[in-house]
């Protein structure tokens, strides 16, 4: 029992250790000091304001937001794509295609980054917002396909043909049997391609053309020189969006789950 | 059509994908290949060649041997810390009886949703000049001026620890859980001690997802170059800093391409390896 309770702590402490920085973070950005660090001042909502006023940081949102809204969409309709076709047909090899399909993830990410800009050069293409979501699409992807897969293995052929049987047409049988059997799947493959495409920095840092930053690369930016109170803020903001999305998304779809039972 | 049993619509539903993978993975990787052949002539200026000055340039340089020493090392240790630290989490959410275990796990997998570049600057707030262990420190007097704790190789490896030690008790309780009880409990009536079935029953079990989580944190740790720019110092470089340098700073694409393909090798033998032996299903259902 000696060793359970040890073993209790011990755990306690990994958390502790997951958590406390980030939670730091997040109490700091409401501090009223000047600087970014400790000693606490007060409770400041300030440097939110500020950063709304923050034209860079503004834009940089904008960036994100439709650069990560694209890749979702795209993401995810190649990724159902596909996935249906593996799972519902009898493809040769599907095991082969499966794995290329997820071979972007065993790949270190620098080298895929350095890849696809390397192409671009041999293309004589300069870096462009395109090549910045087409690059999100390849990093997100197999994590796509992975998930989506998972949600999918419930949808067997069986129920569309049970629906054509009972007298559907195809198109009837799509809408009312497979889509919404679907739904789990695109929202799951939406929100992973999303946050996947928001939070990327390793390669995002190669693809971007001058002059154009994504929030990650902009806090990067400065970081350079020391951190201003706004990052606490800004990485508070982020916090918010990319935990509170699926957190929210789950807590939808078990509310609907429950009102369906 | 219909005789021959042809059917087309899987390879159109494929095809979109395939497509993007080709363009955007396949012939990149190729053309990382051709390009570490290429000339450099100047700054951003390169001829198309076949000759392999980029490749000796890399076997002769001690620089460059010395990198992929300190890349190595830093994964090593890294991936031994994710193991020590995630083992004992990943056991007692496998084994707690509390009734809110769900909350446990959900706890480990919100650190994915947090934001990469936040979780790493946070340290900062820990550990930096502002800090909360400085500014502790310096309010309870021990210290009269803050001390330098950041910017060395503990501090990076710290850094990826704090990054990839999810992936790691992740890892470690998907196969802790699907381990039997009656195992343990017969080795306990055969006469165990509680530690001597852990360490001939479970530990052995468990090392399936043990093996998975240190591939990746091993993986993974090797191919950033990110943490090491935040919370390492000029010396604390990884072989992926290398290739950021090289081709965005200096623009010596040939030489980029030349290391790229290195770090490629020796990260994908890796891969290679663990999948020849485990198979690489595993490492896909660890995913996600």
């Amino acid at each position: 029992m000696r060793t359970w309770s040890l073993i209790r702590l011990f755990t306690l402490l990994v958390y502790l250790f997951m958590f406390t920085p980030i939670a730091i973070v997040v109490i700091l950005s409401f501090n009223d000091a000047q600087f970014g660090g400790f000693p606490i001042e007060g409770f400041s909502l300030r440097w939110f304001y500020a950063l709304a006023e923050n034209d860079a940081i503004v834009r940089a949102f904008r960036t994100s937001l439709l650069l990560g809204l694209l890749a979702a969409i795209i993401t995810t309709t190649l990724g159902i794509l596909a996935s249906l076709a593996l799972m519902r047909y009898s493809v040769p090899a599907t095991n082969f295609f499966n794995t290329l399909l997820i071979s972007p993830v065993l790949i270190p990410e620098t080298v895929l980054a350095v890849g696809l800009l390397l192409f671009m050069r041999w293309l004589d293409q300069p870096r462009s917002i395109v090549l910045l979501l087409a690059g999100h699409v390849l990093i997100a992807l197999p994590f796509v396909v992975l998930v989506v897969q998972a949600r999918l293995v419930g949808i067997r052929k069986v129920y569309e043909d049970a629906a054509r049987s009972l007298g559907a047409n195809p198109i009837q049988a799509f809408f009312q049997v497979t889509f919404p059997l679907l739904m789990p799947a695109v929202f799951a493959g939406l929100l992973f391609a999303f946050t996947i495409s928001f939070d990327n920095i390793t390669a995002t840092l190669f693809w971007r053309p001058a002059g154009v930053e994504t929030v990650p690369t902009q806090i990067f930016g400065m970081l350079r020189h020391s951190i201003s109170p706004e990052i606490n803020a800004l990485g508070t903001v982020m916090i918010v969006i990319t935990v509170g999305l699926p957190l929210l998304a789950g807590a939808i779809a078990r509310a609907f789950a429950r009102r369906r039972t | 059509m219909r005789d021959e049993g042809f059917d087309a619509r899987p390879w159109v539903l494929l095809a979109p994908a395939l497509l993007a993978l080709l363009l955007l993975m396949v012939i990149p990787m190729a053309i990382i290949f051709v390009f570490s052949f290429y000339e450099y002539v100047d700054v951003a200026v390169d001829r198309p060649a076949f000759q392999f000055e980029n490749w000796l340039w890399f076997f002769q340089d001690g620089f460059y041997h010395y990198a992929i020493w300190q890349t190595l090392r830093i994964s090593a240790i890294t991936m031994l810390v994710c193991a020590l630290l995630g083992y004992v989490p990943a056991y007692f959410i496998a084994n707690t009886t509390y009734r809110h275990k769900w909350l446990l796990m959900l706890l480990l997998i919100l650190p994915f949703w947090v934001s990469f570049i936040i979780r790493q600057l946070s340290w900062v707030h820990v550990l930096g000049s502002q800090g909360i262990v400085n500014a502790a420190l310096l309010w309870l007097g021990v210290i009269d001026a803050p001390v330098r704790l950041l910017y060395n190789e503990a501090t990076v490896v710290m850094g990826l620890v704090h990054f990839l030690l999810p992936f790691m008790v992740l890892n470690i309780y998907v196969s802790l859980e699907s381990i039997d009880r009656n195992l343990v409990s017969a080795a306990r009536t055969l006469g165990c001690t509680g530690w001597q079935a852990f360490c001939q029953v479970t530990l052995p079990l468990s090392l399936p997802g043990l093996a998975a989580g240190s591939l990746l944190c091993f993986v993974l740790a090797g191919g950033s170059y990110v943490t090491p720019l935040i919370l390492g110092g000029p010396d604390d470089f990884l072989f992926g800093n290398l290739i950021y340098d090289t081709i965005m700073l200096e623009l010596n694409w040939p030489m980029g391409a030349t290391l790229s393909v290195v770090l490629l090798a020796l990260l994908g033998s890796l891969v290679a390896i663990y999948g020849r032996f485990m198979g690489l299903s595993r490492l896909y259902k660890s995913l996600n």
